[in-house]
């Protein structure tokens, strides 16, 4: 049997779904046995021309993390998309849009304005900004273009597979080479390398009734170590989260904050989240109803951290 | 107008993204000038606004998924800041742990995977094999002792911090969890093993490049030396330490410039900004920016592990001090201005790494019953700063009475070596090429001047199935390509 020909490509990501990918440890090996790394910059020949050289789908399967927040990386993506036969948004910043996706509450030029304006450490002499095409002594030095809304890679190309995640732990990522290896994927569009439940359904912790009278943040109360943190206060968001990571973070004491995206036929994950938070809470009063909920202080890093791109507000509006 | 041969290396891979070289040759075929354009920006300053202060603990990280812990512990400072709080002994003591963990792991991967390839493999052997995997076959023992040490500090991040990729622990005041005595031996047995493989990490240190003389050569060589100021966190007692301390500033004479707590940074850091990169270059604002150079004049400074040692009178544990006297005696005193002796310092910092995680494993207190404590008072601003396996880092927030970001500025480990490293660059280049002949040797020692800074240059690289390729093409001033190298 041929060798499969995987190509990877990172784009608005932190390189922790590389990291993630070494998690698989010592099967590094079995996977050099049956693929061949065809492109990846991380790993391999990492020239565009190489990739544009190459016949359109002649790459097996690409892994593709990160958002598309620039120029280039909306190229490259399109230049994988047709060069590979499939396709995997690799992580929640492909799938989502994930913590990048947070920059869709402003914009390039509110990001500029903070970055390069003033701040307490800046001394920019003359105001400067990075400019896409810079006149040097030498030569013109070029930068991608920064682009106002991050999108998720499936809004940018035609995506076959899912792997949510931020990042995917270890053995779900081998969990997936091993299924594209042995050709065993599911239909096209499928989330892969999780389950399809909520969170909660893999939380060790005891549900019992779900009624609270306020919201707490994560450093203001003691938890009981064995109950439910959403019936604790917490704003816990496995009841809007896929399983697949085993619940780490409720293990440790700290409320689910949704990376691996919403669950099997949910489609706004905060919608889902949001709906879930207010229907328990314990009271008929509306004032004390909005006393509660206005101890929510940020709805939009609570309820879509990860998944503002992909969800139907998909940015904060432009005016 | 003067006509100028372009060289481009597109893309130098780092993992948080994408770094490009551009280096112009004059008519004569000398270095005209070398610049490290860095083609990505987030923005994670700007959307830090109207998040809940604590939840940056976790968003931060972010940044960057090879040294998330770094982010984690610095914002979790900066939250203990903003809201007042001191946390108790044992939940610092927990922190320092999981980052004493992580720094074993860091720096292992660094060391092994990403440098110690040029050293094992050679500098200037068959870039097919100078890869882990050519590490694997010329060593394979060790390279399982590599795999393990590295599993076992990301099972220790995960026992005391949630998670082995973005942990979850730190809360302002503390930490989410304490550490009950069944977890804390199996991180003793852990850790004994990896102060083990530290010092072996110094003997394979001696064997493979201190008795090899056209390694320490090249280490020596001019073409890798810079002068300039170096910074490092230190203890009371002015020795190094990761987690916690005043920043201490030293000049190329090795003198101190000045010690500064985090809420002085804006005193003596200053950030410029040019139109050809996102990302931004500070410098000693005492100093001042003198441009791209090097010397007492200019404000460039460097804050790396061999930075860390010079700006710092010594470590707090003894083998590690055994082994930075002897490091310092080799290469006559302090401070150390050869960029390639990092990868030296970082062995000594992986030994102090070690020994500090089994100091604090085996305190009594690691398991004491007050892992956090609850702010109660009125959120304002705060600075944390900790020492990134890459850099000094520094983050500062100030907040409305609810602890909601109105504003956030972050100076990032590698970002403070942004001038540095574009300084060897040239500096390389410069030795390299004349009269615009170009070696192929370029390509890799090109890159091991900045190997030497970042391991995010190329991590996963070095560490998977396949080569280390980098591509020269070269251009005329009107773009047409002259020729292209390619070293697979």
């Amino acid at each position: 049997m041929a060798k499969l020909k995987i190509a990877g490509f990172w784009a608005s990501s932190c390189g922790g779904c590389e990291i993630a990918t070494l998690e698989i440890g010592e099967k590094v090996a079995v996977l050099a046995e049956v693929a061949d790394i065809v492109f990846w910059p991380a790993l391999v020949d990492f020239k565009y021309k190489d990739v544009e050289a190459m016949e359109d789908q002649s790459i097996d399967v690409c892994l593709f993390n990160g958002a598309i927040q620039n120029s280039e990386q909306e190229h490259i993506a399109k230049l994988l998309r047709a060069k590979a036969k499939v396709l995997v948004a690799f992580g929640s910043c492909a799938y989502e849009g994930c913590i990048p996706g947070l920059a869709n509450t402003t914009t390039a030029q509110g990001i500029f304005d903070r970055v390069y304006g003033p701040s307490p450490s800046n001394a920019n002499v003359g105001d400067i900004r990075p400019v896409t095409e810079y006149q040097a002594p030498e030569g013109v030095l070029t930068l991608p273009k920064l682009y106002d809304t991050v999108r998720t890679l499936g809004q940018t190309v035609d995506v076959d597979y899912f792997l949510p995640g931020c990042p995917p732990v270890g053995k779900q990522v081998w969990a997936v080479i091993e299924a594209i290896a042995s050709n065993n994927l599911p239909a096209k569009g499928s989330v892969v390398g999780a389950g399809v439940r909520a969170l909660c359904e893999e939380c060790k912790r005891i549900r019992e009734e779900k009624k609270v009278k306020a919201f707490y943040r994560p450093h203001e109360i003691m938890t009981d170590p064995e109950k439910c943190l959403l019936e604790q206060g917490l704003l816990c968001a496995g009841v809007a989260t896929r399983e697949g990571c085993g619940a780490l973070c409720p293990s440790a004491g700290m409320p689910c904050t949704g990376c691996y995206g919403p669950p099997d036929g949910v489609i706004d994950q905060g919608a889902r989240f949001l709906s879930a938070v207010t229907s328990i809470i314990d009271s008929d009063n509306p004032d004390e109803i909005a006393r509660i909920t206005d101890s929510i202080r940020d709805p939009i890093g609570t309820f879509y951290r990860y998944s503002l791109p992909n969800s139907l507000l998909r940015r904060k509006r432009i005016v | 107008m003067s006509t100028f041969t372009r060289y481009t290396i597109d893309p130098v891979t780092r993992l948080e993204g994408h770094g490009k070289i551009e280096i112009f040759l004059d008519e004569a075929g000398n270095v005209a000038n070398a610049y490290l354009q860095i083609p990505e920006l987030r923005g994670f300053e700007k959307f830090a606004e109207g998040r809940q202060v604590e939840d940056m603990i976790q968003i931060t990280e972010r940044i960057c998924g090879v040294c998330p812990e770094a982010h984690h512990m610095a914002a979790v400072k900066a939250v203990d800041a903003v809201y007042h709080i001191d946390p108790p002994p044992t939940a610092k003591k927990l922190r320092e742990l999981l980052y004493s963990a992580f720094y074993v792991a860091d720096h292992t991967t660094h060391f092994y995977i990403l440098s110690g390839p040029d050293f094992v493999i050679g500098p200037d052997a068959d870039p097919a094999v100078r890869n882990v995997f050519g590490i694997l076959k010329a060593a394979p023992d060790l390279t399982m002792e590599v795999v393990k040490a590295r599993m076992m500090g990301h099972e220790i991040i995960e026992m005391v911090g949630g998670r082995k990729i973005h942990p979850c622990g730190a809360i302002p005041g503390g930490m989410s969890h304490g550490l009950d005595e069944e977890k804390r031996q199996q991180i003793e047995t852990m850790g004994r093993s990896m102060l083990e493989f530290a010092k072996k990490t110094i003997t394979v240190f001696d064997d493979v490049v201190l008795a090899n003389s056209g390694y320490v050569d090249l280490i020596k060589s001019d073409m890798y030396t810079h002068k300039t100021y170096y910074m490092g966190t230190v203890d009371a007692n002015n020795k190094v330490n990761f987690y916690d301390g005043k920043v201490r500033v030293v000049g190329p004479d090795g003198q101190e410039l000045v010690k500064y707590g985090p809420d002085e940074y804006t005193d003596n850091i200053a950030e410029r900004v040019e139109p050809w990169s996102y990302l931004k270059f500070p410098y000693l604002k005492k100093v001042g920016w003198k441009g791209f150079v090097d010397g007492a004049e200019s404000g460039v400074y460097r804050a790396t592990p061999l930075s860390r040692l010079n700006a710092s009178d010594g470590m707090a544990t003894p083998l590690a001090q055994e082994q930075y006297e002897r490091m310092y005696a080799t290469l006559g005193g302090k401070p150390v201005h050869q960029t390639l002796a990092t990868h030296w310092a970082r062995t000594i910092e992986l030994l102090y790494a070690a020994e500090r995680l089994l100091e604090l494993i085996t305190d009594p207190e690691i398991t004491g019953p007050e892992y956090r404590k609850i702010p109660t008072e009125t959120p304002t601003e705060g600075v944390g700063i900790v020492e990134a396996p890459r850099g000094t880092l520094t983050h500062h927030y100030v907040t409305d009475e609810h602890g909601v970001v109105k504003e956030a500025n972050l100076v990032v480990g590698t970002t403070n070596n942004n001038a540095a490293i574009s300084m060897s660059i040239k500096k390389a280049a410069e030795g390299l090429i004349s009269n615009g002949k170009v070696d192929q040797g370029i390509l890799n020692k090109v890159e091991m001047a900045f190997r030497a800074y970042d391991p995010c240059f190329g991590c996963a690289t070095h560490s998977l199935p396949g080569t280390m390729p980098l591509i020269v093409t070269v251009r005329d001033a009107r773009g047409t390509l002259v020729d292209r190298i390619r070293r697979d």
